[in-house]
């Protein structure tokens, strides 16, 4: 009796393993840095956020406010905005820190210095969140950040996304500081119900 | 005949034995295949195919000052919930001499569905129509300081759930604050 091969044909296998592999590679998305993480309520709601043209406003658990703009053309031009607001002129490389980063807490006095870190180092920065009072003036910031983006972004769509254990006076002061530009709708990012608790990073 | 191909000359033979030394079409896949599913493993734990879901949310617009652009509501249309601390929930229907229930969020829907359904039966009853719909019951979310984002945002969703046309998220008033039981 002739001894059978031991070597399987193994093509079909290869191709479904690659075919696998493009399909995750064109579907995966990776996440950027952020600077906190948020569990955020589920709800029922289906609708999905738009992909691109969107401010994300994240509360932390314990209070603390990132700001976000997505868009790198957007964000250098957010930025050059709000160094108009608070007389702070940023140097080309300061402008495209920011433009390549992503959610940020730091009040605009410490953006400079924050900006001339390197990206190792500001990873390590423990962000104190932007500032928010409900007042109109310039010392709201999240209401400058808002009113700038919005110039900046080719009006976006605003999200607000908060962590579900976060208190609602933090809310409370987001959805006054909206109130007071002018901004009756935005959306509330949610995880789906039926999924279990989602951790966005 | 086998003469005739062994007659075939030297030249055939010497081919042959060419040809017998050709490689075989046949590769070892196994690395490639490791390396295969290594990736598939990869971008398999490090996608997420969940999206996050948006809820849309309309804030009423506080400039609006002029009480004749403002809808009446009538006392038996309303109803307030006030989130309160420790996921508790407190509501009271129309406006004077409340009294304060609580419940908690896996009651509540119930609650709302019966006073929508009760709401729309006197609506229906009488032909009170606002801009051509039988609304249901008016509903005030109000947020305590006390109160978790996740407690409005279920709130919000359980409007959702319900059915619930016009309700509305407020501050709640000193006086609100005050028969909450501590």
């Amino acid at each position: 009796m002739p001894k059978s091969s031991v070597s399987i044909d193994m093509t079909p296998m290869v191709d479904m393993a690659f075919l696998l592999v493009t399909f995750f590679i064109l579907t995966t998305q990776f996440r950027p840095d952020e600077p906190v993480q948020v569990v955020t309520p589920s709800s029922t709601s289906v609708s999905n956020p738009p992909e691109h043209g969107k401010i994300i406003v994240t509360i932390a658990d314990d209070g603390r406010l990132f700001f976000d703009l997505d868009n790198q053309v957007f964000r250098k031009s957010l930025i050059e905005k709000m160094g108009d607001s608070y007389n702070i002129a940023f140097s080309v490389d300061e402008v495209n820190a920011f433009a390549t980063g992503s959610s940020i807490g730091i009040p605009m006095g410490g953006m400079k210095n924050y900006l001339d870190m390197s990206p190792e180092e500001r990873k390590k920065v423990e962000q104190p969140g932007i500032p928010v009072d409900t007042t109109q003036n310039l010392s709201n910031e999240l209401g400058v950040w808002l009113v700038n983006a919005r110039i900046a972004g080719n009006n976006p769509v605003i999200l607000i996304k908060g962590d579900s254990k976060s208190n609602y006076p933090a809310v409370k002061n987001v959805f006054k500081t909206l109130a007071d530009r002018k901004v009756t709708k935005f959306g509330l990012i949610t995880a789906d119900e039926a999924a279990p608790i989602e951790t966005i990073k | 005949m086998a003469e005739l191909e062994s007659g075939g000359g030297p030249k055939g033979k010497k081919r042959g034995g060419v040809r017998a030394k050709k490689m075989s079409t046949r590769i070892d896949m196994t690395p490639m295949v490791d390396l295969g599913f290594l990736l598939v493993t990869f971008f398999i734990l490090t996608t997420t195919m969940s999206k996050p879901k948006a809820m849309q949310v309309v804030m009423p617009d506080k400039d609006v000052k002029d009480s004749t652009q403002m809808s009446k509501i009538r006392e038996s249309e309303a109803m307030t919930i006030l989130l309160g601390s420790n996921d508790r929930i407190f509501y009271y229907y129309g406006q004077t001499q409340p009294t304060v229930e609580v419940t908690y969020f896996n009651k509540v829907r119930k609650i709302i569905k019966d006073k929508n359904e009760e709401v729309l039966a006197l609506q229906k009853a009488n032909g009170w129509q606002s801009n051509g719909n039988y609304n249901g019951v008016y509903i005030g979310i109000k947020p305590t300081d006390e109160s978790k984002y996740e407690n409005l945002v279920n709130m919000l969703d359980e409007m959702k759930i319900t059915g619930i046309r016009s309700y509305a998220i407020l501050d709640p008033s000193s006086e609100e604050i005050e028969m909450l039981p501590k």
